[in-house]
């Protein structure tokens, strides 16, 4: 101890000198050239002792959320619950969909033929269409049979029997294959309107249609209700962390009087943000997963029924990841914004 | 190494807790600031530490301005003042030696130069056999030597004490102005915010009188009976 004194004056005359320049510049980490002699710490050190920091930060904000669990575990339940929701509305969309594209019920075209056409023409219409990939069956109806078809269908029969002639054209019904798309068909329904002597081509495509407006409607809903729920995530986690902030407010004073920056206070706060959110996604999956877990029985058998190998589909390994990391991301965010906003106004009195 | 210059401050409402008061420090001095509760020394070092601003007038810290300083540089100001409060502001949720390596921590020291730091400085206050315990555990002398400890582990140029010894017994008190004068020994300026006029006289350093928000004297205590009373 006793030659300590006068090695630790020039030492200290040198780090008066450094600290006067650094104030001038604030952006320059202070430890760089502090104190002692030989110490210089470089850039490479600074990063390293920010990551540390951040580690420091991340592990100390789980260890406080799992130090008081039943508080905790309430808090990821309600976020949970909040993203669970519009996950599921989100997979039963995208299971809707599947089975719109997968759909057995067999739809039928219409293809109705020009009066004036002649019978081979139509024949070799018929040939064509055969022929063509994904058409099962072609089936003609003259216009007799569909006159005689109409009658028996509606009470019309005499006002039509009235007219000079019959006014319905010849047609084809055409079953496509089952597993043709909705988009195939369409296409399908162009080329066969393409065709020479072809009229008009209906078909019954009006379910395909008012399932995609539904699924739409759905899409919307369940997207509005997720931006409402991630509000209310935000928020619980904003006034959780509010609550944090308040509980350490002693802390957060201290280390302001000692020298720390706003990020070093707030990071830790972040932090315990990001495990919030993060742990409320996890929730949630695991409330996804055994919900589909739970239906899939049913709905395997309800398929079978309508004579149909469909199964339920989940989120699927990069929805899961997805869905906690925006979790997270909302869960950070709503700290940032409790942050922001309580932080500034703890300052050393 | 401080300075002020004709700073004023006069809080919203209209009172004035300080009116021109000018004085300077040097490097290794010990000065002691003293006046009756309300006489503007906690006003004094809050404007040092940029807890309050100055309404008139200027602090400087190394020729630096303190008016000049932004909200943002305030913390990388504070990094060179080391305090010791009254209260002594530990947490109580961490060890003696958490305490201590704070500043460090906030600063980015890599942890194997923090810990030589924080022993040196528990090693110089005498505490060093206590890094583990937590300061609830310690009695107000050593809980006062950690807040010391703190103040001084990252080697502020400038060291400043708000009643270091106001619950202390003499002989404690005795033990930590010695330790605050082996800190100017080594080149750093102390400012001692104090009522204990007996130690003070003991010790016979420069003394900064406050009265109602005026610098009434500026010298050793021998000379100013009159200000003692205040």
């Amino acid at each position: 101890m006793s030659t300590q004194p006068a090695k630790r004056k020039r030492v200290n005359t040198r780090s008066a000198r450094v600290g006067a320049k650094r104030v001038n510049t604030p952006g320059v980490e202070p430890s760089s050239s502090r104190g002692a002699s030989s110490h210089h710490t470089a850039l490479g050190d600074r990063w390293q002792a920010y990551l540390s920091h951040h580690r420091h930060s991340a592990k100390d904000s789980l260890q406080r959320l799992l130090g008081n669990p039943l508080q905790s575990l309430l808090t990821w339940l309600v976020l949970a619950v909040a993203l669970a929701l519009p996950a599921i509305l989100l997979v039963s969309m995208n299971n809707l969909q599947a089975l719109g594209q997968r759909w057995d019920g067999a739809p039928q075209m219409s293809v109705f033929i020009n009066p004036r056409a002649q019978k081979a023409a139509i024949e070799g219409i018929q040939q064509r269409i055969e022929k063509r990939e994904g058409v099962e069956r072609v089936e003609y109806i003259s216009p007799q049979q569909a006159l005689s078809d109409f009658e028996s269908q509606s009470n019309l029969g005499s006002a039509l029997r009235s007219l000079e002639a019959n006014p319905l054209p010849p047609a084809l019904v055409i079953t496509p294959m089952p597993e043709l798309s909705a988009k195939a068909l369409a296409v399908l329904g162009a080329e066969l309107n393409a065709m020479p002597a072809v009229d008009e081509v209906v078909f019954d495509q009006a379910w395909v249609q008012r399932l995609h407006e539904i699924l739409r409607l759905g899409e919307v809903i369940s997207l509005s209700l997720g931006a409402l729920l991630a509000l209310g995530v935000i928020l619980v986690i904003g006034n959780t962390v509010r609550l944090a902030i308040e509980s350490r407010r002693e802390e957060i004073v201290i280390i302001k009087l000692v020298g720390g920056t706003n990020a070093f206070v707030r990071r830790p706060f972040l932090y315990t943000g990001l495990w919030y959110g993060g742990g409320g996604g996890l929730l949630a999956l695991l409330l996804l997963v055994s919900g589909l877990q739970w239906v899939s029985a049913p709905v395997a058998t309800l398929a079978a029924l309508y004579g149909s190998e469909f199964t339920l589909q989940g989120l699927g390994f990069t929805g899961g990841l997805l869905l906690i990391s925006v979790a997270s991301l909302i869960g950070w965010l709503g700290a940032w914004l409790a942050v922001g906003r309580h932080l500034g106004e703890i300052e050393p009195q | 190494m401080l300075r002020f210059d004709q700073v004023s401050k006069r809080y919203p409402g209209g009172h004035d807790a300080l009116s021109r008061v000018s004085f300077e420090l040097q490097r290794g001095e010990m000065t002691f600031l003293t006046g009756h509760s309300g006489a503007g020394k906690s006003t004094l070092l809050k404007l040092i530490m940029l807890m309050e601003r100055a309404s008139q007038g200027q602090v400087l810290i190394n020729n630096q301005n303190l008016n000049r300083l932004s909200r943002s540089q305030i913390p990388y100001l504070r990094r060179q003042i080391g305090v010791v409060f009254q209260n002594h502001q530990l947490l109580f949720d961490r060890s003696v030696y958490d305490n201590v390596a704070l500043p460090l921590v906030i600063e980015g020291y890599q942890p194997k130069e923090a810990a030589r730091r924080v022993r040196a400085a528990l090693d110089k206050v005498g505490l060093l056999s206590k890094e583990k315990l937590n300061p609830l555990t310690l009695s107000g002398g050593e809980q006062q030597r950690v807040g010391i400890a703190r103040a001084v582990v990252n080697k502020p140029p400038l060291l400043l004490a708000d009643e270091p010894t106001g619950n202390l017994d003499p002989a404690l008190s005795a033990e930590i102005m010695n330790l605050f004068q082996q800190f100017t020994d080594v080149g750093v300026c102390v400012l001692i915010a104090s009522h204990d006029i007996a130690l003070i006289r003991r010790l016979n350093r420069r003394v900064l009188g406050l009265s109602k928000g005026e610098l009434v004297h500026d010298g050793v205590l021998a000379h100013v009976d009159t200000t003692s009373k205040a």
